[in-house]
């Protein structure tokens, strides 16, 4: 009974934190260099910020294709998005349309 | 006349395959150098046309990102072949590829309008087509320095990214 009780509260706990988590949102970090989005494949959740670190010396820009989002990414320099919608979302540069990349974004409760 | 600019395209590809058939030809590194640079800033100068001329919103921002674009590209290439200690050197190919752009500049410079956004976008793509494919068979395999072959396979990968880019501002013009 008690181990029962501990495993629920502890189950509790453990909800609570991974609500709190999504709230506050995670930061997940795609590099770029030689023209390739790195990892071109990632999978984030409703609130999370997607940040981009450009290491070419051209600019790019991270544009999604249905049009929802457009971020630039400066040479050398870095630019987020925050998503608020799940779904699966196909990317790409504006200035160099052979980078591509996918983010799916799930709800807060989907694991990974 | 854009008979005449293909044709001068193709004498330079001509000119880069015939130089690829006969390996003892090859190009040395400082002629492949002056090469990559020589497209570059003639690409420039055709966006500097087009940003005079154009009104169109698509075709400046994509000629004004040439501009960024071969202008980052060219000053790494400055500076990798001073630290390099390579001189670039003028060659046949070079020579070809400068007159075939100025006369597609004075081709151009004829136009206005739609008419001049259209002619600058379909040269556009056949300048990156032309160029990419002398960096993939001709001085990419051809560039015997490591630090050279690795700056111009990114620089095919910048290239490919504005033929693709130039291509779909094409096919908003058909």
């Amino acid at each position: 009974m008690r181990a029962l009780l501990l495993g629920s509260t502890l189950l509790a706990l453990l909800q609570s934190l991974s609500a709190a988590g999504a709230t506050a949102g995670e930061v997940v970090k795609v590099s770029i260099g030689d023209l390739t989005f790195a990892p071109a494949e990632l999978t984030v959740h409703v609130g999370d910020t997607v940040e981009w670190d450009n290491a070419d010396f051209v600019d790019h820009t991270a544009t999604a294709k249905d049009g929802d989002w457009d971020v630039a990414i400066a040479a050398g320099k870095t630019g987020r998005v925050e998503l608020n919608r799940t779904g699966t979302i196909a990317y790409y540069c504006r200035f160099h349309p052979n980078m591509t990349g996918t983010i799916k974004v799930l709800t807060t409760e989907q694991p990974q | 006349m854009r008979t005449s600019t293909s044709c001068s395209l193709a004498a330079a590809m001509t000119l880069l395959a015939s130089t690829a058939v006969y390996a003892a030809d090859k190009p040395s590194d400082p002629q492949i150098a002056h090469i990559a640079y020589t497209a570059g800033d003639l690409d420039i100068k055709a966006a500097e046309q087009a940003l005079k001329k154009s009104k169109n919103k698509q075709v400046r921002g994509f000629a004004e990102n040439m501009v960024k674009d071969h202008s980052a590209v060219n000053d790494q290439a400055l500076a990798l072949v001073k630290k390099l200690g390579v001189t670039p050197e003028d060659n046949d190919t070079s020579k070809s590829l400068t007159k075939g752009a100025a006369d597609k500049l004075s081709e151009l410079g004829k136009l206005s309008g739609a008419a001049f956004d259209k002619a600058y976008v379909d040269n556009e793509v056949a300048y990156h087509k032309t160029v990419n494919a002398a960096l993939e068979t001709t001085l990419i395999p051809s560039a015997s320095n490591a630090e050279l072959k690795s700056f111009l396979q990114t620089g095919l990968k910048i290239f490919q990214g504005h033929e693709q880019h130039a291509e779909h501002l094409a096919s908003t013009f058909k």
